[in-house]
C-alpha cells in the first residue's frame, strides 16, 4: 500500500492526541486532505457523495459522526458473507412485532441509588428510558439526565478494550493478573477494593465473600454523588446510621435549606411529585403549601419558593441555629442573618408552630453536617417524624463518609501499605479533591487495575483496565434511597465485551467465568423463600422486589452542639453540575447542550457571583476570574446570576475534564481543583479578576420581565390570596382586555382535538422534559458555536424569566413546546404548504416538502420552530452507532428543513393503530407525549379536548388558564395555568404580594 | 465661437428640449453606435479596468454560491429568531433598485415625457441586471435551493400545489413576471437601435450578431407604425409592475405578524423606497456614464436635474413612511409596537436607524436647490448615501425587528458573517460585469428615440435655436 493511502489505524492515530475544540479542527483538516479522500472513496463510495456533505464539517455533530464512522469501523466487521448462510425467520420469535417496541423496566443509578426506567427497546435496541410508576423514586417520572444515558451507552469513546498499560489486551489475562496480585499478597494484606456507593446487594455480598476470604483485604468507597453530608449529619444527630425519607404530600410548611429537594439526592423525583400534588391548584378551594427557601444560588426548588432569601453558605447554617433554637432546640448560638427579616424569620417560627405535624425542615447536601442534624432536631422538635419525615434503615451496603474513606486509602497509597487497588466505576483521579492528590498516590502502588466505562483520568493512570458494560447491557440489582430493590435487567448484549462490577468481583473471588446474570440470580435464589421463579419474574417484570423496602429506624436527635461553620468574605460552593453531575456525563452531547435553569448557558460551567458580588469586584458575565482556596487557584469565567447570595460563589464540578472523550474533553474549568477534603461545605476564598474575557454560550440572552418596555403578560403569576378574591375571573390570570374574533368560522373537529396545558405553579424548570423531547424526536446537538449564533435545535425548551429586584428576584419556569395554534400564523405563509393543519388540529410539518423558506418561523410568535441551518443529523450514507438510538418513528431531518414539536404525532399514531385494531377510541391518558412522561412534577397534561371528561378538559377548566400571546388570536392548544404562589398572608405587602 | 461674458442668472430654463440642441441624426448615431461597432484593440482602457474588477468580483460570487449550495445555508449569520438576514436585505434592495429603470421606461412614455429617450436604455437594462441580482437571492437562500420550483404551480404526480396564500408564492409571480416584460420591453425597444449597428457594422461578425438580433428590421412605415404600437402596449403592461411588484413584496412583511413588519402602509412605501432608490441608481451609473462615454450632450443636466427631483420626492414619501411608522406604533397602544419603534431608535442597533435617517432624510435636503441638483458629482454623492440609506432601511425594518419580538427568551442577535458579504459583494459584481458587458456591446442610449429629439428647436424658430444654444453652453458645468 501506497504511502499516500491511510488505514484506519493511522486515521485513529491522528485523531487520538486530538481532543476538545482542537479534536473537530484536526478532523477537519483530516478530512480536507487526500489521502482521507481516497480512504473514503474506497471505503466508502457512498459517503463522498457529490455534496459534501460528509466532508464539510464544520459543526458538532456531524464531526461527532464522523468520529463513530471512523470508531464504528471495527464493529462493521459483519457483513453476510457468501459461505455464511443466513437464515431468516421460519417462526416469528416470541414478544417481538416488527414496528412495536417492548418496555424492559430496569434502573438507573446515580451515587448508588437507583431510579426505575422502563426502557423502550425496538427490535433489541434501547432508544428510550421513561420512568418505572411502580419504582418509589420513580413514580413514572425521569430527570434529564436519565433521558441521556441512552446517548451514553452508544457514546463510540466508551472504553472499548482491555488494556495492559498501552498494550492491548483480554479479559483472559485482565482476569490472570488480578488473581496474581491477589495471590502475591498473602490474606489480602495490602490489596484494596476502592467502589462507588455501593448499594447492590448482590456487589455486597460478593464483596463480603471477598473480604471473607481475604480478611486483610481492604474496601473502600468513594462516589462524588453520595450525600456524605446527610450520612455525617444522621450521625452527628442520632449517633447511628438512618436515612431521613420525606413525605412533602403531608407537609403544608416546607423549610428548604440550601435544598434543592426536587432537583438533586436520590429521592429528588419522589420528593418533586409529593411536593407538587400538594401544591398544585385548579381551584381557589384547593389548598396549597407554603415553601420557605434559604439557599445560595437560585435551585429549581427555589422557583417554587414563597418565600426565598439568598444567604451565603455560612448565613444558612446561621438561620438553621438560629431558627432551631426558636423551635426550642438546643442549638449553637448564631446569629441570625440580617437578610432574614424580623417580620419574615417571626412568620416562619409562627408558621412552622402552628404546622407541627405537618411540616418539614430539608438541609441540602451542600450544606455541613451540623445543618443537617440541626434539621433532624427541628423536625422531632415539631412532631413531624412519622409523620412528614421518616427514618429508615440507609440503602447503602456500608454506609460511610467518603470523603473520609478516601483520605484514608491515599494515605495508605502513600505510605506503602496499599501495594494493589482496584478501582470500580470511580475516577478518583479526576473526582477526587484536589487537596488530596490521588494521582501521585496512585503512581506509588505497584498494581493497580480499573473497571471503567470510559477511557478517562482514572483508566489511563492505572496498569489494568477493564471495560465496563453499560447498565442497560448488564444483570445487577439495586436500591432506591428507601432501599426498594431493582433488579437490572439488560436490553442489549454487551457493544465491547464489556464486564459488570459483579461478573470483575467473581473473577477476584476465584471465578473469572461467571456471568452476570447467574451472579445476580444465585444471590437471590439464596434469599428468597418460596417460589423462586415466580420471584424472579415478577420482580424482574415489576422493576421492583416486594416487600424490600428498608425497614423503619428507631432513632432519636439529641442536641447539636457541633460548632457551625465559620464565615468568610466570599464564600466558594462547589456543587455538582445539574447536567454533568460530578462529570461523569460530560461525554454526553445532550447534557452538555442543555441549558442550565436560570442562565441557560451550555457547553459550559462558570462562576456565579449575585449582582452585589459584581458590582463590588465589578464583575460582568464573561469576566475571567482566578478562584482561590485553599491555596489553589483556578482561573474561571463569571456569570452574574440574580438571585445568587452576596459573598459567595458557586461553581459546577463536572467540567474541564482531560479525559472524558471527543465530546467532553476540555469543555469548562476544573472545579474539583479546587475542592478541598477537610471541607464539608462552603471553603473560604477570593475572588480576582484578571482582565480576560471568554465566551459563553446561553440559550436565552433576555431573561427579565420587565425593563423590556412595558410589562410583557407572558408569565402570569398571582397569590393564592388573589385567586380567591376573584375565583372565577383572576384579575392576574387575564390582565389585558382579550376578545375572540375572526373573520372566519372555525373549523369543527368531528374525532378528537388534541390539546395540551402546562401548570406553571408546579414546573421547576428541571429541563427533563427536553431531553425527554430531544430523545424521543431524534434532535441533533449543534455544538457551541452554533448555540452561541443561536441555533440550538430543542423542540421544547424551558424559558427562564426573573421579575422584581435583581438580588431578589422572583423565579419564572415558562415550557415553551409549539403552541399548536388553531389559527396558526406559520401555516398561511408557507409557499409550498410545507406545514399545515390537521384533522385533529395538530399543525404539522412536512419535512419531505420543506424547501426552507424559514418564513414559518418568522411569522411565529412563539418562535418556536428550529431550522436546520446546517447538516446537523446524521446523513443516511453515514450511519453510525450513535444513529442507534434514533426513535425509528420518527424521521431524520436533513438540512435545509425546518422541524418542531409535534405533540409526539408518533405517539398518537401509536395509539391510533391500537385502537382502532380494538375497535374503539383512543382512550384517555393513551397518549402521553415524552415531556409529560418525563415530567417530575405532572405539570404537562396532555389528551383529547373534544373528551369533556379527559384530564386535560378538567385542567384547561381551571379559571387559571390562559393563551400566550392572546391578543395575537392565534388560538392555541397549547395553554397555561398561571403561577400562583402562596406567600405566608402575614407577610403580605402592600401590593398583596409576598 | 465667441460666447457672451453675460451669465444667465439661472444655470438652466425650463424648455421642452431634450438634449443639446445642434444635434443631427447623423452625429448622434455617431455619437452612440461608434464605440460599440469598434474593435476589441479600440476598446477604451477604462472599460478593460472596469470590466477586470467587475469579473473579478464576480467570481467572488460564484465561489460563495458553491460554498453555499455545498454546505448550507448556516454559513450566513442567521438564526432562530433572525431567520432572514443579509440575503432577504439585499434582495429587497436589488429590486427596489430595478423600478426606476421600469418608471422611466414606462411610466414616462405614457405620460409623454421626452426626456426619457436618452436615460431609458441603461435604466432599462440596470433594471434587468438588478432584478437578476435579486431573483437569485430568494433561491440561494432556501434552505433546500435545488428544490425552489416547488413554488412553481405546474401540474404533477403528486397533485400538490403552491400555497397561493402566501406572499412567498407571490413574491415568484411578480418578480418573474417583472424580470420576463422587462427583458421583452427592452429587447422591442433595442430592435430598431440592433438594424442601425448591423447596417452600420463593417465585420461578417458583427453583421451576423446584430442582424440576427434586429429581426430583420427594415425600417418601413409599417414596422416603425407596428413597433409604436407594440411598444406602447409592453409600456402599459410594464407601468402597473411599477407598483405592483414591491408592492407584491412588501406583502412579504406586512402580511407576517412581526411588529415592525405588520404594517398596512408597507406597500406604497416600499413602492416609494423602491423608486427612490433606483432614482439613486439611476444617478450612479448615468454621472460616471456620461462622462466616460462622452454623453454629456445626450445625458444632460435637465435629465440629471429631473432624476434628482423624483429622488427628493420619493425620498420625502419614504420619510413619511417613517413618521407613520412611528406614529402607528405609538397610537396603537400595543407593547410589542411600542418596543419595537424603542428598540430600533434606541435599542442595540439604534446606530443603524439613525444612520438610516440620516442618509435618507438629512442627505437628500440639499437637493430642495437646483445648484445641488444640477452638479453631477454632487448628485453622485448624495445617490451613493441614498443606496446605502435604502440597505440600512431594510436591515432596520426585517432584522431589527425580528432580534426582539414577543417572548423576550427567544431575543437574539444577529451577525453577519464572511459570507453574507461575499455573496453580497459578488452580487455587485454579478450587476457590474453585466453592466459592462451591456455598454460594451449595446447601445446605451436609444439612438432611435433619441434622434426623434433632435432639431426640436428648430421647430421655434432659428433665433429660439440660436439663443438656446447659447445658454446652453454657458450652462454646461466645468470639463
Amino acid at each position: 500500500m501506497s504511502d499516500s493511502q491511510l488505514d484506519l489505524t493511522q486515521i485513529r492515530a491522528r485523531l487520538a492526541n486530538q481532543e476538545g475544540p482542537d479534536y473537530w479542527r484536526s478532523l477537519d483538516q483530516l478530512a480536507d486532505t487526500e489521502e482521507f479522500q481516497v480512504f473514503l472513496q474506497r471505503e466508502f463510495p457512498r459517503q463522498a457523495a457529490p455534496m459534501e456533505a460528509g466532508l464539510e464539517r464544520r459543526d458538532f455533530l456531524k464531526l461527532l459522526g464522523a468520529s463513530m464512522a471512523l470508531a464504528g469501523l471495527s464493529a462493521c466487521a459483519r457483513p453476510p458473507l457468501a459461505h455464511e448462510k443466513i437464515v431468516p425467520y421460519v417462526k416469528q420469535p416470541d414478544q417481538i412485532t416488527p414496528g412495536k417496541p417492548l418496555f424492559f423496566a430496569t434502573a438507573v443509578t446515580y451515587g448508588g441509588y437507583a431510579e426505575g426506567v422502563l426502557a423502550e427497546s425496538h427490535q433489541g435496541r434501547p432508544t428510550k428510558l421513561e420512568g418505572n410508576p411502580d419504582h418509589p423514586a420513580s413514580l413514572g417520572a425521569t430527570a434529564a439526565v436519565t433521558q441521556a444515558q441512552v446517548l451514553s451507552l452508544y457514546d463510540p469513546d466508551r472504553s472499548q478494550a482491555y488494556a495492559n498499560g498501552g498494550t492491548a489486551s483480554t479479559w483472559e489475562d485482565a482476569s490472570a493478573a488480578l488473581a496474581g496480585a491477589l495471590a502475591a499478597l498473602p490474606n489480602g494484606e495490602g490489596f484494596a477494593l476502592l467502589t462507588e456507593n455501593v448499594t447492590s446487594p448482590t456487589l455486597a455480598s460478593q464483596i463480603e465473600e471477598f473480604l471473607g476470604k481475604y480478611p486483610a483485604a481492604r474496601w473502600y468507597q468513594y462516589d462524588p454523588l453520595h450525600p456524605d453530608n446527610a450520612v455525617a449529619g444522621a450521625r452527628l444527630a442520632f449517633g447511628t446510621d438512618a436515612t431521613a425519607v420525606h413525605d412533602l404530600s403531608k407537609a403544608a410548611v416546607v423549610v428548604a435549606l440550601d435544598a434543592d429537594f426536587m432537583n438533586s439526592g436520590p429521592a429528588r423525583l419522589a420528593d418533586a411529585r409529593a411536593f407538587a400534588d400538594a401544591r398544585r391548584i385548579r381551584r381557589s378551594t384547593d389548598t396549597m403549601n407554603r415553601l420557605y427557601q434559604f439557599e445560595t444560588s437560585p435551585s429549581n426548588s427555589a422557583s417554587l419558593a414563597d418565600h426565598r432569601v439568598a444567604l451565603k453558605p455560612s448565613d444558612v447554617a446561621a438561620l438553621a441555629a438560629a431558627l432551631a433554637a426558636a423551635l426550642g432546640v438546643q442549638a449553637p448560638n448564631a446569629t441570625r442573618p440580617a437578610a432574614v427579616s424580623n417580620e419574615l424569620f417571626d412568620a416562619l417560627v409562627a408558621d412552622l408552630k402552628a404546622n407541627q405535624g405537618t411540616s418539614v425542615v430539608i438541609a441540602g447536601e451542600d450544606q455541613p453536617p451540623v445543618v443537617h442534624a440541626l434539621a433532624h432536631a427541628m423536625n422531632q422538635a415539631l412532631g413531624n417524624v412519622g409523620k412528614t419525615v421518616n427514618y429508615l434503615q440507609p440503602a447503602a451496603a456500608r454506609p460511610a463518609v467518603h470523603r473520609d474513606e478516601l483520605t484514608a486509602l491515599v494515605a495508605g497509597m502513600n505510605d506503602g501499605t496499599v501495594k494493589a487497588l482496584v478501582v470500580f466505576d470511580a475516577n478518583p483521579v479526576y473526582t477526587a479533591p484536589a487537596s488530596l492528590d490521588f494521582a501521585s498516590a496512585l503512581a506509588k502502588v505497584p498494581f493497580t487495575a480499573r473497571l471503567g466505562l470510559y477511557p478517562d483520568e482514572t483508566a489511563a493512570a492505572v496498569d489494568w483496565t477493564i471495560p465496563q458494560a453499560h447498565f442497560l447491557e448488564t444483570w445487577s440489582d439495586a436500591r432506591a434511597f428507601d432501599g426498594t430493590v431493582t433488579i437490572q435487567q439488560p436490553l442489549i448484549l454487551p457493544f465491547y465485551n464489556g464486564k459488570s462490577a459483579h461478573e470483575v468481583m467473581a473473577a477476584l473471588n476465584g471465578n473469572a467465568t461467571a456471568a452476570g446474570y447467574d451472579i445476580v440470580r444465585n444471590y437471590w435464589k439464596a434469599n428468597v423463600t418460596g417460589s423462586f421463579d415466580d420471584f424472579w419474574r415478577e420482580s424482574v417484570y415489576r422493576g421492583t422486589v416486594a416487600g424490600s423496602r428498608a425497614a423503619a429506624a428507631n432513632v432519636t436527635a439529641g442536641a447539636v452542639t457541633a460548632a457551625l461553620p465559620t464565615a468568610a468574605p466570599i464564600e466558594l460552593k462547589l456543587v455538582l453540575d445539574a447536567s454533568l453531575l460530578d462529570g461523569r456525563f460530560a461525554n454526553n452531547g445532550w447534557l452538555q447542550e442543555l441549558p442550565k435553569a436560570f442562565s441557560n448557558l451550555t457547553w459550559d460551567n462558570a462562576a456565579l457571583v449575585g449582582p452585589a458580588t459584581a458590582e463590588e469586584l465589578k464583575l460582568e458575565t464573561g469576566d475571567m476570574v482566578k478562584l482561590s482556596s485553599n491555596g489553589r487557584d483556578l482561573e474561571a469565567p463569571v456569570w452574574v446570576q440574580p438571585g445568587h447570595a452576596p459573598g459567595a460563589v458557586t461553581l459546577a464540578l463536572g467540567y474541564g475534564r482531560t479525559h472524558a472523550g471527543k465530546v467532553g474533553s476540555g469543555v469548562g474549568v476544573n472545579g474539583y481543583l479546587l475542592l478541598d477534603h477537610t471541607v464539608s461545605g462552603a471553603a473560604a476564598a477570593t475572588v480576582t479578576k484578571t482582565g480576560a474575557q471568554y465566551e459563553l454560550a446561553s440559550t436565552q440572552m433576555h431573561h427579565s420581565l420587565e425593563g423590556t418596555g412595558e410589562r410583557r403578560y407572558i408569565v402570569r403569576s398571582g397569590t393564592l390570596a388573589e385567586f380567591k378574591e376573584a375565583p372565577e375571573h383572576p384579575h392576574f390570570v387575564h390582565p389585558v382586555a382579550h376578545h375572540e374574533a375572526d373573520l372566519y368560522p372555525n373549523y369543527e373537529y368531528k374525532g378528537y382535538k388534541w390539546g395540551m396545558v402546562i401548570d406553571q405553579t408546579v414546573c421547576t424548570g428541571c429541563n427533563a422534559c427536553v431531553v425527554a423531547c430531544q430523545s424521543e424526536n431524534n434532535i441533533p446537538i449543534v455544538g457551541k458555536a452554533q448555540v452561541s449564533k443561536g441555533r440550538e435545535m430543542h423542540w421544547i425548551r424551558v424559558d427562564n424569566y426573573y421579575s422584581g429586584s435583581i438580588d431578589a428576584p422572583e423565579f419564572f419556569h415558562q415550557p415553551m413546546p409549539c403552541q399548536q395554534c388553531e389559527k396558526a400564523p406559520c401555516e398561511p405563509v408557507c409557499p409550498v404548504g410545507a406545514t399545515v393543519h390537521d384533522s385533529e388540529g395538530l399543525n404539522v410539518m412536512v419535512y419531505n416538502r420543506c424547501v426552507g423558506t424559514r418564513y414559518c418561523s418568522n411569522n411565529c410568535p412563539y418562535k418556536v420552530r428550529r431550522f436546520n441551518w446546517l447538516q446537523y443529523a446524521e446523513l443516511a450514507t453515514d450511519a453510525t452507532e450513535m444513529s442507534l438510538a434514533n426513535n425509528p418513528d420518527v424521521s431524520v431531518r436533513s438540512r435545509g428543513v425546518m422541524e418542531k414539536c409535534t405533540y409526539c404525532t408518533q405517539r398518537i399514531a401509536t395509539a391510533r393503530i391500537d385502537a382502532s385494531n380494538e375497535d374503539r377510541k383512543i382512550r384517555d391518558g393513551e397518549v402521553v407525549t415524552a415531556c409529560q412522561a418525563a415530567c417530575p412534577t405532572q405539570a404537562i397534561v396532555f389528551g383529547d379536548l373534544n373528551d369533556t371528561g379527559s384530564r386535560v378538559a378538567g385542567v384547561k377548566a381551571s379559571p387559571l388558564n390562559y393563551w400566550m400571546l392572546e391578543e395575537l388570536q392565534t388560538f392555541p392548544r397549547t395553554t397555561y395555568l398561571a403561577k400562583v404562589k402562596n406567600p405566608n398572608p402575614a407577610l403580605l405587602n402592600s401590593e398583596g404580594r409576598g | 465661437m465667441a460666447v457672451t461674458a453675460r451669465k444667465p442668472k439661472a444655470p438652466f430654463r425650463e424648455t421642452n428640449r431634450v438634449i443639446r440642441p445642434g444635434e443631427t441624426y447623423g452625429g448622434i448615431d455617431d455619437a452612440i453606435l461608434t464605440p460599440v461597432l469598434a474593435n476589441v484593440d479600440k476598446t477604451p482602457a477604462w472599460w478593460w479596468i472596469g470590466f477586470t474588477i467587475s469579473a473579478a468580483v464576480l467570481v467572488v460570487y460564484l465561489v460563495s454560491v458553491v460554498k453555499l449550495i455545498t454546505t448550507g445555508i448556516g454559513i450566513f449569520g442567521n438564526n432562530i429568531p433572525v431567520a432572514w438576514g443579509m440575503p432577504i436585505i439585499n434582495f429587497v434592495w436589488w429590486i427596489g433598485i430595478g423600478h426606476a429603470g421600469t418608471l422611466i421606461s414606462a411610466a414616462l412614455l405614457l405620460f409623454r415625457q421626452p426626456w426619457r429617450t436618452t436615460v431609458n436604455r441603461f435604466a432599462e437594462a440596470m433594471t434587468i441586471f438588478a432584478v437578476v441580482c435579486a431573483g437569485l437571492y430568494p433561491i440561494l437562500h432556501l434552505g433546500r435551493p435545488w428544490v425552489f420550483y416547488w413554488l412553481v404551480p405546474y401540474p404533477n404526480t403528486m397533485g400538490l400545489w403552491p400555497q397561493f396564500r402566501s406572499p412567498l408564492d407571490w413574491d415568484l409571480f411578480a418578480i418573474g413576471t417583472y424580470f420576463t416584460i422587462s427583458v421583452v420591453f427592452w429587447f422591442i425597444g433595442l430592435i430598431p437601435d440592433l438594424a442601425t449597428l448591423r447596417d452600420r457594422s463593417k465585420t461578417k461578425f458583427q453583421q451576423f450578431t446584430y442582424g440576427i438580433l434586429s429581426l430583420g428590421w427594415n425600417g418601413s412605415t409599417k414596422a416603425w407604425q407596428r413597433y409604436q404600437r407594440a411598444y406602447l402596449l409592453l409600456a402599459a403592461l410594464s407601468f402597473p409592475l411599477v407598483l405592483s411588484v414591491h408592492s407584491t413584496i412588501a406583502m412579504d412583511f406586512a402580511v407576517a405578524q412581526l411588529p415592525g413588519w405588520n404594517n398596512t402602509i408597507m406597500p406604497p412605501y416600499f413602492v416609494a423606497g423602491a423608486v427612490f432608490a433606483g432614482f439613486a441608481m439611476v444617478l450612479i451609473l448615468a454621472v460616471p456614464l456620461r462622462k466616460a462615454l462622452k454623453f454629456e450632450h445626450l445625458i444632460t443636466l435637465r435629465h440629471l436635474d429631473n432624476a434628482a427631483k423624483l429622488m427628493l420626492a420619493t425620498g420625502m414619501i419614504v420619510v413619511y413612511g417613517y413618521f407613520i411608522e412611528i406614529f402607528t406604533a405609538w397610537y396603537s397602544g400595543v407593547e410589542f409596537e411600542r418596543y419595537m419603534i424603542w428598540n430600533r431608535m434606541f435599542g442595540d442597533h439604534a446606530i443603524f436607524f439613525w444612520a438610516l435617517i440620516f442618509c435618507n432624510f438629512v442627505a437628500i435636503q440639499p437637493l430642495w436647490f437646483r445648484q445641488i441638483r444640477q452638479s453631477p458629482w454632487a448628485l453622485f454623492i448624495i445617490a451613493i448615501i441614498v443606496s446605502i440609506g435604502m440597505w440600512l432601511e431594510r436591515f432596520v425594518i426585517f432584522v431589527v425587528s425580528l432580534t426582539k419580538d414577543f417572548l423576550p427568551s427567544s431575543w437574539a442577535d444577529y451577525v453577519s458573517t464572511v459570507w453574507d458579504w461575499s455573496l453580497f459583494i459578488g452580487s455587485l459584481g454579478l450587476f457590474s460585469t453585466l453592466f459592462f458587458l451591456f455598454i460594451r456591446l449595446l447601445p446605451s442610449i436609444a439612438t432611435a428615440e433619441t434622434k426623434e429629439t433632435a432639431f426640436h428647436d428648430q421647430h421655434h424658430g432659428s433665433d429660439a435655436f440660436e439663443r438656446a444654444r447659447m445658454e446652453y453652453f454657458n450652462a454646461e458645468e466645468p470639463a
